[in-house]
């Protein structure tokens, strides 16, 4: 990844970008309007594809030349063949499905490795936000109210480290962000904004 | 009728000098094929497009109707500086075997010299591949750079994909499906009827009187007509206004606007469009199973591939809805293969891949780059 595409990515796509191996192939699920599979086109010659479930954001894909399809995580992921790419990503969208779990499963069959991102429930301004006001908390990274958040199943990087811990999935990387800055893993749940994980099943 | 600025085509037929082999098992002796072309064709014969048309179409892509002096059927879409680029691709476009608008059909004279009628051999959708591979070969082109079809087109697309995977680098298919449903066989089966219970049918050899089943190739385009169309539209267009009248008259006149444009719909038709080649033409879409070619398996029918495909559905279209897109979709991705596909939203029902959708014409610029 060279540094200026990397520098105009959103913080943990940056982080993705960068650790992803060039010439990789790549399925972004959730890919948005595909800035990142375009990132990791350019930059480290990966053979991407994505899957996104706003019809205005696959058109815009499309007419970007990716492959992408309309579909739904919590659905279509079942129609991808077993380790049918390097890495499967899925940004800041893991809390929006309905099962994060079984996404989760669905990301490392298709996917030798994985990587996910996810805004972190136990950032201290969102603590402070609830303890205060006593109000769910509307922030930078989680700025929808309560009842039109896409948000459905919010967690904190405890909440994940203890899901991979009890799934047997192995933590091959992880990194924890507060802006822009990287935050140590022991402070992770209280001062990270969000985290990137990189996740595979072992051998 | 707007004009559209003249774009030059050339219009031509090839004579195959050898006989059509068909899957059903019989040969079409020397056939006639007539094609559309736009644009140059460079010099490493690589920026070709092949424009598959659907089942009332023709090869008019951009040049104007020989009988009805309409636009082409796609000059919305295709031309210079249009999705379709004819400034920087060679435009191809056949008309399919068992048509009448100059490709070999039931209204073409057969080697007696009388017209073939009933007795014009069954087709598919893959023996009208045939017909477009053997225009390619005319050409000289060996890879397409894409191949576009939408409904029965996109059938002919995914068909030529599966059955020649190495003529073409991408194919882009609207409003389509890998495979005919009951639904549609029904649909299809109404028209046929239709058509046949006509007692000037004559079993097909109504070429002598000079006239032919008419009322019922006109029935046929009736039904077919409302399945084109969505439910909203219809309502938007028509709803219960009444025709040039104040009062329904309690009778059987059409009193209703959308039966008056029904009717005008199927007398229109009949102007342009041969009943037998409507029979044998529904018979191929009716026949359409890639799957069933293919061991059962849809996937099995791209294993050759190494194309990109995207694939365009759309939310009113109740005729090909967006789960057979999906489907093809899904097997693409089981094969392996680049694939894009998105449902636009557009009011017009399966029409709408022909009219005014600005998300479509933005997805086939960006898809053909």
């Amino acid at each position: 990844m060279n540094a200026a595409h990397a520098a105009s990515l959103r913080p943990d796509l940056a982080v993705i970008a960068e650790n992803v191996s060039p010439g990789s192939s790549v399925l972004d699920v959730g890919c948005g309007d595909g800035t990142l599979m375009q990132a990791l086109q350019a930059g480290q010659g990966c053979a991407t594809r994505g899957m996104e479930i706003d019809a205005a954001n696959v058109g815009a894909c499309v007419a970007r030349g990716l492959s992408v399809i309309q579909g739904d995580a919590d659905k279509d992921l079942a129609f991808y063949p077993d380790k049918s790419v390097d890495y499967a990503i899925l940004s800041q969208t893991l809390q929006t499905t309905m099962r994060p779990d079984k996404v989760l499963d669905e990301l490392l069959r298709i996917g030798r490795k994985a990587f996910v991102s996810f805004p972190n429930f136990a950032h201290w301004r969102v603590r402070v936000s609830l303890m205060w006001n006593g109000r769910m908390p509307v922030t930078r990274l989680l700025p929808v109210g309560w009842y039109e958040t896409p948000n459905i199943h919010h967690l904190t990087i405890n909440d994940f480290r203890a899901l991979v811990k009890e799934r047997g999935i192995t933590v091959e990387g992880r990194w924890f962000l507060s802006g822009d800055q990287n935050c140590s893993a022991a402070a992770a749940n209280f001062r990270a904004e969000h985290a990137v994980f990189l996740l595979s099943r072992g051998n | 009728m707007a004009t559209s600025p003249t774009i030059p085509t050339e219009n031509r037929f090839l004579d195959l000098d050898m006989p059509l082999m068909l899957d059903g098992g019989q040969s079409l002796a020397c056939p006639r094929i007539a094609y559309e072309t736009c644009g140059t064709l460079n010099a490493a014969k690589d920026n070709a497009i092949f424009i598959c048309h659907a089942l009332t179409g023709d090869h008019h892509v951009v040049s104007d109707h020989p009988k009805t002096g309409k636009p082409g059927w796609w000059v919305r879409m295709v031309g210079p500086g249009k999705p379709i680029d004819t400034d920087r691709y060679f435009v191809i476009c056949a008309n399919v075997i068992g048509s009448c608008m100059g490709s070999t059909g039931p209204a073409s004279l057969s080697p007696d010299g009388e017209p073939w009628g009933m007795r014009f051999p069954v087709i598919t959708i893959r023996d009208m591949v045939k017909g477009h591979i053997a225009v390619l070969d005319a050409l000289g082109i060996d890879s397409l750079h894409a191949l576009v079809g939408g409904s029965m087109g996109g059938m002919q697309a995914l068909s030529l994909a599966a059955n020649f995977p190495e003529r073409t680098r991408a194919v882009l298919v609207l409003a389509s499906t890998a495979r005919h449903s009951a639904q549609n066989i029904a649909f299809h089966e109404v028209g046929r009827q239709a058509i046949m219970a006509d007692p000037a049918w004559r079993d097909g050899n109504y070429y002598a009187f000079g006239k032919g089943p008419e009322k019922g190739l006109s029935v046929a385009r009736m039904a077919a007509h409302i399945t084109y169309l969505s439910e909203a539209g219809l309502t938007e267009k028509f709803g219960r206004r009444l025709q040039n009248r104040e009062e329904k008259t309690f009778g059987f006149d059409a009193d209703f606007q959308i039966e008056s444009y029904l009717r005008y719909q199927g007398l229109s038709f009949t102007d342009r469009f041969d009943a037998n080649s409507y029979l044998y033409i529904t018979r191929a879409m009716d026949y359409f199973d890639l799957a069933e070619e293919h061991g059962g398996l849809l996937a099995n029918a791209f294993a050759k591939s190494k194309a990109r495909y995207c694939l365009v559905s759309f939310d009113t279209d109740w005729l090909y809805p967006t789960a057979e897109s999906r489907t093809v979709t899904h097997a693409l991705n089981a094969a392996g293969l680049p694939v894009s596909f998105v449902e636009l939203s557009a009011p017009y029902g399966h029409d709408s891949f022909l009219l005014d959708v600005p998300a479509l014409d933005r997805v086939v610029e960006g898809f053909l780059g």
